[in-house]
């Protein structure tokens, strides 16, 4: 079978066994992302200080692989960063799995470049962003 | 044709010189020969139907119904000889009953439109849990807008309709129509057409069925089964996009008000107002679609040629056979069981999201369909948020089958 580079066991174990999967306890801000298209559905929970830091993420994500993947490393990445360096990670994330270009400035998430060859599963992987995004733009405080 | 025993023997190789009509199954994708299993969605073209559309460009084309010239002339002859085809395909009483629309959402659309504002507030539209959204949004729409109750039948674990609580539903008198799917696009049921038909009309309520997966497969009588309104597309029966069907009763079409208004289908225009043209130009408003329409004529002519009797044979053992080989997936769950069905197959496999399966089936040349096909509420009633979908068109073979089986049980070992 040919098994496409999108599919690295790295991506599929994470989808397996989630590090970071779970509701968070006095989450400070909350934020969703919903794909109507597939009906995935991500929402990420995190602690923020005064200070801009986020402290501790989790996630609820129902989705597929690719998404339950990008919303556990996502959560890994975020903690201990600012608000506006999360900010920048997304869009370049964003550019990445549209482009394929950039792995080398987004850490481990640079597994997910060859997206930029699944058009329509692009939105699978940027949807835990979206709701991070959501979260940290405040309009969901808790 | 093949006529040898063994062909004849077996009705899933009987079709099998029949791939030499399509070009697009020479394809490769991702470097892997195309095995498409998703002619439910949109069925691929015949050579016949490709050429008979280009032949209409390169030698035979103007506006119809209009042009006092050769061209025009010999253009609407070819246009209207395809209604006579349709008429003859679901046997249709009278050409003029046959309308031409954009697919089978407009036609429906049509019906709850026009047919639609002769319903009065206080009555009811009947629809089933199994709809694609084509036949649930517009009576939604026609509820919304005109205070007519809209009920759902539901359907059994099976995914077949629920006939007696049908009769529930239709029991206080208050039902004008029931409109409900000949052959689901999700589980593949084939719906007990005339006992639905005969159950509306004893409570005075019309039928409308929606054929877009039946016409494909087998041959549909709507006198036999006492449809009042059938619609279908183009697309799914090898033919072009851009082209559908409704078939309504004369008596009901004449009664209804035009839906869309414009050029065609007038009688005369006066500032004042207007008067309308007879069927079936009443509800085809606008320069149609010419060269699908023609296209959709060859794509009936290639169908008969082959016969519906080859046709829904091919369809039936190669279903059987996908039941059988899907079943010995481990981990393999087929959506629904109806006991009477065409060839479409729902399955979810373990944990694995429909999309990673299809994703993975397509870098393996296979296509597949996977989500919610259309059909929301149903996958809510089934208790799944998407699912993988494969379908089967004439040209599907045994081989390709046993591929889709065989990548499958690959897929599964990645995950689990």
């Amino acid at each position: 079978m040919e098994q496409d580079t999108l599919y690295q066991r790295q991506v599929i174990d994470r989808a397996r066994a989630p590090a970071h999967a779970g509701s968070l306890d006095g989450a400070t801000h909350v934020g969703e992302g919903t794909n109507p298209m597939c009906g995935d559905r991500v929402r990420v929970g995190l602690s923020l200080t005064d200070g801009g830091t986020v402290t501790a993420v989790r996630h609820e994500t129902r989705g597929c692989a690719i998404c339950i993947a990008s919303a556990d490393m996502m959560a890994g990445l975020a903690e201990g960063r600012s608000a506006l360096e999360l900010g920048t990670l997304s869009r370049r994330f964003g550019e990445m799995v549209r482009t394929g270009e950039g792995a080398e400035q987004v850490g481990e998430l640079g597994v997910f470049a060859p997206l930029h060859q699944h058009r329509s599963r692009i939105r699978c992987a940027t949807l835990p962003w979206t709701a991070l995004m959501e979260a940290l733009d405040g309009s969901k405080d808790r | 044709m093949d006529l040898s025993p063994a062909a004849l023997a077996d009705p899933i190789d009987a079709l099998r010189h029949l791939r030499a009509d399509f070009p697009i199954l020479n394809e490769a994708v991702h470097g892997k020969p195309l095995v498409f299993l998703d002619s439910a969605a949109s069925a691929q073209k015949p050579v016949q139907v490709i050429d008979a559309m280009s032949r209409t460009m390169r030698t035979q084309y103007a506006n119809v119904h209009r042009g006092l010239h050769w061209m025009s002339e010999r253009t609407t002859d070819a246009c209207e000889a395809v209604r006579d085809q349709v008429a003859g395909l679901i046997g249709a009483p009278a050409r003029e009953e046959i309308i031409f629309t954009r697919n089978s959402t407009e036609a429906i659309n049509l019906v709850a439109h026009s047919f639609g504002s002769l319903i009065r507030p206080g009555q009811a539209v009947v629809i089933s849990e199994m709809e694609h959204h084509a036949n649930l949004v517009p009576w939604q729409m026609l509820r919304d807008r005109a205070g007519v109750e809209l009920r759902v039948a539901p359907i059994t674990d099976a995914g077949e309709l629920e006939l007696d609580a049908l009769g529930r539903l239709l029991s206080d008198g208050k039902v004008a129509l029931v409109a409900v799917t000949h052959m689901s696009n999700v589980l593949g049921t084939v719906t007990p057409a005339r006992q639905i038909a005969d159950m509306a009309h004893a409570a005075g309520a019309r039928v409308l069925f929606d054929g877009s997966q039946m016409v494909v497969h087998r041959r549909v009588d709507v006198r036999e089964i006492g449809a009042d309104f059938y619609v279908f597309t183009g697309h799914k029966l090898y033919g072009p996009t851009g082209i559908g069907v409704l078939w309504g009763r004369r008596e009901l079409l004449e009664a209804m008000p035009p839906f869309l208004g414009g050029g065609d289908m007038i009688s005369t225009v006066r500032f004042e107002g207007s008067t309308w043209a007879n069927l079936p130009h009443k509800f085809e408003a606008g320069t149609p679609a010419i060269i699908e329409t023609i296209g959709l004529g060859a794509a009936i002519s290639y169908i008969e040629s082959i016969g519906f009797d080859a046709i829904a044979a091919h369809e039936a053992a190669l279903t059987d056979h996908a039941l059988r080989r899907l079943a010995e997936v481990p981990g393999l769950r087929v959506i629904g069981a109806p006991a009477d069905r065409g060839g479409v197959i729902s399955f979810t496999m373990d944990d694995v999201h429909p999309h990673d399966i299809a994703t993975l089936l397509d870098r393996n040349g296979i296509a597949i369909r996977a989500g919610h096909h259309c059909a929301e509420p149903l996958m809510r009633r089934l208790g799944v948020s998407a699912t993988a979908r494969a379908s089967f068109g004439l040209y599907t073979t045994r081989e390709e089958v046993d591929t889709l089986a065989a990548t499958l049980e690959q897929i599964r070992s990645l995950f689990v």
